[in-house]
């Protein structure tokens, strides 16, 4: 059986989105079928509202609302001579609720990945570098996933920033907070031998 | 036989739902397999870093019902770290997997190109010679069984003096029936090295004028058998400046 054609649009629609299937399409199109409309109506006006009004800015990349440049990056309390380089916009939150950062972000929207076909090019990495060269940008933080295509991505943005003398650093990596030693995978185990912290020097001659 | 244990390379890797991942292995005894790794993505994984593409690593998968096996443990045997801190190696080493992945077939065991695939690695991530990506996707055709004629004109078969190469008839043709794109005598040269046996001899030279050449005659017949363009060696190109 099929549906008629404005049902049959909602659910093939529907099955567009990430995740969701054509049995899943189905289940929300008539899930909003039944639905007071307008709690159909409020959801239809928040996507047309969220396409409408969030933009990307055009300074660092990062999800803006309503203006040229994001919330972070127009923040005159932020120090503006340290910049996060992140993945995605969501890592910006992970990242923001550590409350351990109080610079600006750029944002590369995705990872190398050269057999997915994502190479420079298809990064914000150019834009990052000529705000390396007009912004008055100390350090450079790389917070990229610790995972092959993160690492790649750290790796390649060295390689571009280093003619351009500005610190480069990266984010430690090492066991989970609550782990057990024994489980560790032997790449974790390494990294966090190699970036292990100084407890005592054995200097001090009182105690 | 439910559990078993191999040898694998992984090739690609794919997000799974909330935590898991699929891992697209090509194993020595089994063939190109695709496993589901459970909670790889948790911070707690068991697995951790061990099933990222270009691991090489011993597994041990649980065989099914589905089209899925479930990956139950991993050891790594390679690491491959140069291959992972230089960006334009890990393009390359990608245009490798990729052109394995695209080749191999879903449970067709082929021991020959799993042992070629990571001798290919440890070449790139050892030596870093200019001709590697070049060399594997030559030797991956004449494993296939798709090599290119080289000696004598393709089209007459005379002794004729070589001048074109054409992915499309398949080797190189001379001045009378020539098609395709002109070679030159030292490119020429150096394909016939490394399907003749004197791979390690090209391995160990230094970039020369014919070297781009000859990577772009092994692309473009590696790209013609598959019949698609391959994305990391597009990707590789905008690398090199």
């Amino acid at each position: 059986m099929s549906y008629s054609t404005t049902v049959q649009e909602l659910i093939d629609q529907l099955g567009r989105l990430p995740g969701i299937g054509p049995k899943s399409a189905q289940r929300v199109a008539f899930h909003l079928l039944k639905a007071p409309s307008e709690d159909a109506l409020r959801l239809s006006r928040a996507i047309i509202d969220a396409k409408e009004r969030v933009s990307f800015c055009s300074r660092c990349f990062n999800l803006s609302e309503g203006g040229d440049e994001c919330a972070i990056c127009l923040d005159s309390r932020r120090e503006t001579r340290m910049v996060c380089v992140v993945e995605d916009s969501q890592d910006i939150v992970a990242i923001e609720r550590t409350q351990e950062f109080r610079g600006r972000y750029h944002v590369l929207q995705g990872a190398f990945s050269p057999i997915d076909g994502v190479g420079v090019e298809q990064l914000r990495v150019k834009e990052l570098m000529s705000r390396v060269a007009d912004e008055d940008i100390e350090e450079i933080i790389v917070a990229t996933n610790p995972n092959l295509e993160g690492e790649a991505t750290a790796a390649l943005l060295v390689k571009y920033l280093k003619p351009m003398g500005v610190r480069v650093s990266r984010i430690a990596s090492g066991l989970p907070v609550g782990g057990d030693l024994e489980y560790a995978d032997e790449l974790t185990l390494g990294r966090a031998l190699e970036g292990r912290t100084v407890l005592d020097t054995g200097n001090d001659s009182q105690p | 036989m439910a559990l078993y244990r191999d040898h694998a390379v992984v090739l690609r890797t794919w997000k799974l739902g909330e935590a898991d991942r699929i891992v697209s292995l090509h194993t020595h005894d089994h063939g190109k397999v695709r496993g589901v790794a459970k909670g790889v993505r948790r911070t707690k994984s068991k697995f951790g870093a061990r099933l990222e593409p270009l691991s090489h690593v011993t597994i041990q998968l649980y065989r099914g019902k589905g089209d899925l096996d479930t990956i139950t443990q991993v050891e790594t045997v390679d690491r491959f770290v140069s291959l992972r801190s230089d960006p334009d190696r890990f393009a390359r080493a990608q245009a490798l997997l990729e052109a394995v992945d695209q080749v191999a077939q879903d449970r067709e065991p082929d021991p020959e190109l799993h042992v070629m695939l990571v001798r290919g690695l440890r070449t790139l991530d050892q030596s870093d010679a200019p001709l590697v990506v070049a060399a594997f996707f030559l030797k991956l055709l004449d494993h296939e069984g798709v090599m290119p004629e080289l000696e004598a004109c393709v089209s007459c078969g005379e002794d004729n003096p070589i001048v074109a190469f054409d992915p499309i008839e398949g080797g190189v043709l001379c001045r009378d029936c020539r098609r395709g794109r002109p070679i030159t005598p030292e490119a020429l040269e150096t394909l016939r090295r490394i399907l003749g046996g004197g791979l390690a001899g090209v391995l160990a030279e230094p970039v020369a004028s014919h070297t781009g050449e000859v990577d772009i005659l092994a692309t473009l017949l590696m790209e013609h058998h598959l019949e698609r363009r391959l994305r990391a060696v597009a990707v590789l190109d905008q690398t090199q400046y």
